[in-house]
């Protein structure tokens, strides 16, 4: 009975690391030296996707009657445009592009959340084992955001993105002295300096590891709910309430989830225009 | 969680993916928006217009429709007039004609009477004489003679 148990614990442990683990590429020494295959595969067909629709339905825009599709896009395209407009008071070609491609695109990698955690895992599985691979071996995570490479990389191009904002805004005279006189102008300027950098590091950081918290806890809770018929056989009473129960948790968990991907892509979108709109302005 | 070399691809990937909608996308799409939010504009501003035209054209064709009534009621006021005229001159044409007739007529009347008059007076002058003759004749019979004349007076 103990053997038991913990083996169903071992096979549980066993099954959340496989899902947890990157289908990696080392292409040199080193832990930095891996490219996670499966996140870029992912960013690759929800980013073509996002491309395919808007770039074609802006290439075909009208301004006559607008067909279905091209209605939904404008929608977004109008809410993202007013919510730039709000907050964002310089000239940029930019930051409206980039909004909307961090709504979209953040929006749309999130979403790999909705399909069924096992899915896709499952269907590689059964293709790797079929070409004569090793089952164990079978990683596979689908969903982009929930690794940090990804909302650290958008991050830190928003990072770069916001200093090019300020030097273009201010010039560089402007934006480099502004490091030493502001906040406390000009005699604290080691103060100044220190909190500057503290405040440019830590944005990146933030804004990355909250979009990876929000999307790596909502893909473990998936697990977690898939864990709950881990391994269970038909003949057992409880794997019927328990699948009664991994049914209701798992429908209440992707209702909430849906809320939480769009907020946490909005999140993202309106903290990089704030961002922007700091930089471009004068302190 | 470790970062590793992913990051920096993801990094250019989205950059790339924002140059392209920035290149090829947004200004078009915007483009578009913003020319229909032109033309739905001037649609408005039309439609104001062609609305005032409209609430203009309807003042003057009322303004038209009284004036138009006003004449109207003028044309009838002075037909009314006319006919009454019309049958005031016919009635006093009426009694002068009338007049001119009873004057005719009793002119004629008592032409007539005086004529019955005058062949009366004759009658009775000849009766008078053919009185007188049978008196004369049978002048001696009182009582002859006051049948004679009673006679002549039931004659008379």
């Amino acid at each position: 009975m103990a053997t038991e148990e913990a083996a169903e614990s071992v096979n549980m442990t066993g099954y959340i690391q496989h899902h947890l683990h990157h289908l990696q590429w080392s292409i040199g020494d080193g832990v930095f030296m891996k490219i996670n295959i499966d996140t870029l595969f992912f960013t690759l067909v929800t980013g073509l996707l996002f491309l395919f629709l808007f770039l074609r339905v802006s290439r075909k825009a009208t301004a006559g009657v607008p067909g279905k599709l091209q209605c939904a896009i404008e929608m977004v395209v109008l809410f993202v445009d007013q919510m730039v407009k709000e907050t964002f008071h310089g000239k940029s070609k930019i930051i409206a592009p980039l909004s909307i491609t961090i709504f979209c695109l953040v929006f749309m990698m999130n979403f790999m959340d909705m399909i069924p955690v096992d899915f896709l895992p499952w269907l590689w599985k059964t293709g790797y084992v079929a070409t004569g691979h090793d089952a164990e071996h079978a990683f596979l995570r689908v969903v982009p955001t929930a690794d940090f490479n990804t909302t650290l990389g958008m991050a830190l191009t928003v990072f770069l993105l916001i200093q090019y904002v300020g030097i273009k805004h201010k010039g560089l005279g402007g934006f480099f002295g502004e490091w030493f006189t502001a906040p406390f102008g000009k005699y604290a300027f080691p103060a100044n300096l220190l909190l500057r950098i503290i405040e440019e590091c830590v944005r990146p950081v933030s804004l990355s590891l909250r979009l990876f918290g929000n999307m790596y806890a909502g893909e473990l809770i998936f697990i977690l709910i898939a864990v709950m018929t881990l391994g269970a056989g038909l003949a057992h009473f409880s794997t019927y309430l328990l699948g009664a129960g991994q049914f209701i948790a798992g429908f209440a968990w992707t209702a909430f989830h849906i809320l939480i991907i769009t907020l946490q892509a909005f999140i993202f979108m309106t903290l990089t225009i704030v961002y922007l709109s700091m930089a471009a302005e004068h302190h | 969680m470790i970062p590793n070399i992913t990051l920096v691809i993801q990094g250019f990937a989205f950059f790339a993916v924002v140059l392209l909608v920035m290149k090829f996308g947004w200004p078009h799409i915007i483009a578009a928006i913003e020319e229909r939010q032109n033309k739905i504009a001037e649609g408005l501003s039309q439609a104001e217009k062609a609305r005032k035209e409209l609430a203009d054209a309807d003042a003057r064709v009322a303004d038209e429709i009284r004036k138009a009534r006003a004449e109207a009621a003028q044309i009838v006021d002075k037909a009314h007039q006319q006919a009454t005229q019309i049958v005031d001159k016919a009635r006093q044409d009426a009694i002068v004609e009338a007049t001119k007739q009873k004057a005719i007529a009793a002119a004629d009347i008592e032409a007539q009477a005086h004529k019955a008059r005058e062949e009366l007076r004759g009658k009775v002058a000849a009766l008078a004489v053919a009185g007188a003759e049978k008196i004369l004749k049978r002048e001696i019979d009182a009582n002859a003679h006051k049948s004679l004349i009673d006679q002549l007076v039931t004659e008379i």
